[in-house]
């Protein structure tokens, strides 16, 4: 065999090894259900989750409660099958907060509650204005 | 009144630059065969270069004057944006980031039509049809339903529906929806144009590759393109290294490099077009290499097409922390792509069986080896980081095919990227060493050893040295900080022996110094970058979670120090930056009808000096921004002032960015995470009462207070007073922390009726009523509310030895100018001897 085979084989090894290991280190967009199941299955991997604030009748977010330190926050989230969930970021609240639009939420269930390592806001028309002031 | 004649300008010359981009690619082409074609072309693409700067010139025009007819000079500036921030709205949006693309692209043709080499006409049809292509991204005509580009030159009435347009369709709005204010800053002046000089410089390698393999000089493109691979590289280097040094100081995530799709999607094509550069080195003895410059070097210019279209097509959408918007040109930068992939890999499949074959064995003791594993480690690095990146694109082509995925990111990009990218800089680290000897010499095992004794045994001792002094316990950090100092030795080995034989030949070791101590500075400053703003006090709901759930951030309160590390932290107050003052508390100041100019409204004394008496006016370069002051005193006595930013803008929301100390071995890194939001009304406790005489004290929100006098006063703003009418204003003197404060409350009795107007202290959260007053021993009751102080939350993180990588840096920069300088005079020699090709 010549070394330009061993080579290559190795190569390819570590591309194969590059694309199996994306695979297993790869999050998954989930429901809050499915996130659930998982984690009573033992599974502690982390995943996103896409939603919303909770809301009431007259579109007040609802849930939000700040630790007497505001070094963290919980806050109720909607997920795209309305399933309503407690989430606690251990974090202080952003400003934005409150007029984002989506929420997603990165992290793990830890017994009832959702710990967020990460959230991700999409607040309105943060870069492309489209209503007027005149 | 609406401005037409530019934006037709404007719009005319996008269409002519268009025109004439086809033409001069054409008459290019022709001028491949028939050298008759080659004055046309040029005036050809003559005319395109000045049509590419009266489109700049058009749309600056509308920006620099306000016209916020045209939706894109709305969209990005505002009336009283600076002029440096006006230019960097110029390209702050989609279309005129291109259009910096096309203009760098204009320019980089002009020198290449007038460098003397009979590659002029080839490389000028290919490098045409990318700047044909880079035209229409901003051609904005709506050719058989479809959408071809999108011009800067809409007026806002044709891009937005709104009401006011039916009843006057004259409507200029009066201001500009602004700049990101994360984009107002000076790097941002700076950075964007070098980026896309890199980015628009890498097709200037591609079309000589490409000319190379059309004419079937499959030898001949590489020496005239070797030094614009080197540009191109160096360039887009230096525009990468920018961009993270802007979010180190700009974007509050605590680094300068985020592994954020947007990072990844330059880092890739920069590692390929260095592999590329590496190989076209050594491609005279060895036509493996050869093969792999081609491939690489299209491949780099591909990836930059990929990254464009991973960018802006909105599909990287929920996985960036970056914002994207899709301006409906996603489907044309696919066909972009998918012609120059389709285009370049039929050419290459025709032609790819003429090119030589490598006859023999590389021997591990060539330079060829050495460099062939250079560049393989480096496109796995490339390869690593752009399949996970992808993850939107795999997850958008399954689900063309009628499946469906959820792959999401890694959540912990850093740690994820960092993992493998780690592994494959030590391979990388201990090559660049090893390489540069067998570059000089011709080597074999005997002489390996030798050489490279000197070099290990010194490596050891300092990485030992290291060992013990920086505590290194993480085994690849260990290999890491080893296999970095090693190159470093080793190169400078090669450096003083090149110093005495030619200066010109240093800048492969000065480079490879360079990325060595970046390896080094990036390991310090990241991978043991240090939270000094640790939550020691407890938290209510940690008990139930595990230890990741830590808190990271300090509450500080308004004047109260707190221990942070070895630090003693003190929160002083909002200031606001004036030009001529430099920070001022921003309670000492008022807005005025002009958003730059603010006026003093308390007398402004520094160490007992009067600075601006009230009334006074001063200028800030912009308002939105706002300073939170905080006092560093360390234990040995040494103290800093950190004033990091907050900016409050209406569209964009509330953005923070750090302020940095900076010391020969650390930087000290802080952001504000939070502040009360000055919209909320603040909450007041329950009202208490105490009754006190003059020149009698007592306590506020644990302060001392003395009432010092009353005095009746004959007018009250904002109250009319009758003839009858009686106002009687109390004095209380309130001793701060560091000040005193002096609160005024008063009453006043208005057609017999008693009116209170308390007076508050917001840096004491104290707010002071006269209830009652006495007559009888000349005492009042005051009524007595306490808030809640000011307060901020920050994050306090240690970079140690971040210079080091900075330096790394320039030293890479200065290693590629010296690289450039030698193989742009080996060209011009051979070319000059008739050699080229």
């Amino acid at each position: 065999m010549k070394k330009s085979h061993i080579f290559g084989i190795i190569i390819i090894a570590a591309a194969i090894s590059v694309i199996v290991s994306t695979a297993g280190d790869a999050s998954s967009y989930v429901t809050f259900g499915e996130a659930k199941s998982l984690a009573s299955k033992g599974n502690k991997s982390k995943i996103h989750v896409v939603g919303t604030l909770k809301k009431n009748g007259s579109a007040e977010i609802v849930g939000i409660e700040k630790s007497p330190d505001l070094l963290s926050f919980k806050f109720i989230m909607v997920d795209e099958n309305n399933v309503e969930q407690t989430v606690l970021y251990a974090q202080p609240m952003p400003q934005d907060f409150h007029r984002s639009e989506q929420v997603v939420v990165v992290g793990a269930y830890h017994n009832d509650m959702f710990v967020a390592e990460k959230i991700l806001l999409k607040c309105p028309s943060k870069y492309q204005e489209n209503e007027l002031k005149a | 009144m609406v401005h037409y004649f530019i934006g037709q300008l404007g719009h005319f010359f996008v269409v002519l630059a268009f025109v004439t981009a086809i033409l001069s690619s054409i008459s290019h082409a022709k001028a491949v065969k028939n050298p008759g074609w080659i004055s046309f072309s040029k005036y050809t693409y003559y005319v395109h270069v000045s049509a590419v700067f009266g489109i700049c010139i058009s749309l600056f025009t509308i920006i620099n004057q306000h016209y916020f007819e045209y939706h894109y000079a709305w969209n990005v500036s505002s009336k009283y944006l600076p002029l440096q921030y006006q230019i960097s709205s110029f390209w702050n949006g989609q279309e005129g980031s291109f259009l910096l693309w096309m203009f760098w692209n204009a320019i980089l043709g002009l020198v290449i039509i007038h460098t003397k080499s009979i590659w002029k006409a080839p490389v000028m049809t290919i490098f045409g049809i990318s700047q044909v292509f880079l035209t229409s991204m901003i051609l904005g005509v709506v050719f058989l339903d479809l959408k071809l580009g999108s011009s800067p030159f809409m007026l806002l009435r044709d891009v937005i529906t709104d009401n006011i347009f039916k009843i006057n369709p004259e409507f200029v709005p009066s201001d500009g929806s602004g700049l990101n204010p994360l984009l107002q800053n000076y790097w941002m002046v700076i950075h964007p144009p070098i980026l896309f000089l890199g980015f628009a410089s890498t097709v200037v390698p591609f079309s000589y590759a490409i000319a190379g393999v059309w004419l079937g000089k499959f030898k001949e493109w590489i020496r005239p393109a070797l030094p614009w691979t080197q540009f191109s590289a160096l360039v887009l280097g230096v525009g990468i290294l920018m961009g993270a040094y802007w979010a180190y100081e700009t974007l509050n995530f605590g680094g300068y490099w985020n592994w954020d799709p947007v990072e990844n999607a330059i880092y890739v094509p920069w590692l390929t077009l260095v592999a590329g550069m590496h190989t076209m080195i050594a491609y005279k003895k060895n036509p493996t290499a050869l093969k792999a410059s081609i491939i690489l070097i299209a491949t780099t210019f591909l990836l930059i097409l990929y990254s464009t279209f991973l960018t802006r097509s909105g599909v990287l959408g929920e996985t960036s922390v970056h914002s994207f918007t899709d301006l409906g040109l996603s489907g044309q930068l696919l066909i972009y792509l998918s012609l120059f992939l389709i285009g370049t890999i039929i050419l290459f499949a025709v032609r790819w069986k003429h090119i030589p074959k490598a006859e023999e064995e590389v021997s591990v003791y060539s330079r060829e080896f050495w460099i062939y594993m250079g560049s393989t480690v480096l496109c796995l690095m490339a390869f690593q980081v752009i399949i996970p990146t992808s993850i939107p694109v795999w997850n958008e082509i399954i689900e063309f095919f009628g499946g469906s995925s959820n792959l999401a990111p890694p959540v912990d990009q850093v740690g994820f990227y960092t993992k493998y990218q780690l592994w494959l800089s030590i391979l990388l680290a201990v090559l660049s060493g090893t390489g540069q000897f067998f570059w000089w010499k011709k080597i074999d095992a005997s002489v390996l050893k030798a050489e490279l004794r000197g070099p290990i045994i010194i490596t050891l001792f300092l990485s030992a040295t290291l060992f013990l002094v920086a505590k290194i316990h993480e085994p690849s950090y260990l290999l890491l900080l080893t296999t970095a100092i090693y190159s470093v030795v080793a190169n400078g080995k090669i450096l003083l022996g090149l110093r005495k034989t030619n200066l010109k030949l240093t800048g492969g070791s000065v480079t490879h110094i360079g990325v060595a101590l970046m390896l080094l500075g990036i390991l310090f400053s990241s991978g043991y970058s240090k939270i000094l703003s640790v939550n020691y006090t407890g938290m209510i709901w940690k008990k139930d979670f595990p230890d990741e759930v830590n808190q990271n951030n300090l509450l500080l309160f308004l004047n109260e120090p707190r221990q942070m590390a070895d630090y003693s932290l003190l929160y002083r107050g909002m200031r606001k930056k004036t030009k001529e003052l430099g920070f001022v508390p921003t309670n000492q100041l008022a807005n005025t009808t002009h958003p730059l100019k603010l006026v003093v409204t308390e007398p402004i004394l520094r160490d007992d000096v009067l600075l601006a008496k009230s009334g006074d006016t001063v200028h800030v370069a912009n308002n939105e921004n706002s300073y939170f002051e905080v006092i560093y005193q360390k234990e040995n006595g040494r103290e800093f002032r950190l004033y990091p930013r907050v900016q409050m803008n209406e569209q964009m929301g509330v953005v923070y960015s750090p302020d940095i100390n900076r010391t020969l071995l650390a930087d000290l890194y802080t952001h504000v995470r939070t502040f009360p939001d000055p919209e909320q009304e603040a909450k007041w406790s329950e009202m208490q009462t105490v009754r006190v005489a003059i020149g009698e004290t007592f306590f506020i929100n644990d302060y001392v207070a003395t009432f010092t006098g009353v005095e009746s006063i004959a007018s009250i703003p904002n109250v009319v007073l009758g003839p009858e009418d009686v106002a009687v204003q109390a004095s209380i003197e309130i001793k701060g922390e560091f000040d005193d404060y002096s609160v005024d409350p008063i009453y006043v009795i208005k057609n017999k009726m008693a009116g209170k107007i308390p007076d508050t202290e917001d840096e004491l959260a104290a707010r002071i009523t006269i209830q009652s007053i006495h007559p009888e021993d000349n005492s009042f009751t005051f009524g007595l509310e306490t808030g809640q102080k000011d307060w901020i939350i920050i994050e306090a993180v240690e970079k140690p030895w971040i210079n080091v990588l900075w330096i790394g840096t320039l030293l890479l920069a200065f290693g590629f100018v010296i690289a450039i300088t030698r193989r742009y005079d080996e060209f011009k020699k051979m070319r000059d001897k008739g050699q080229e090709g």
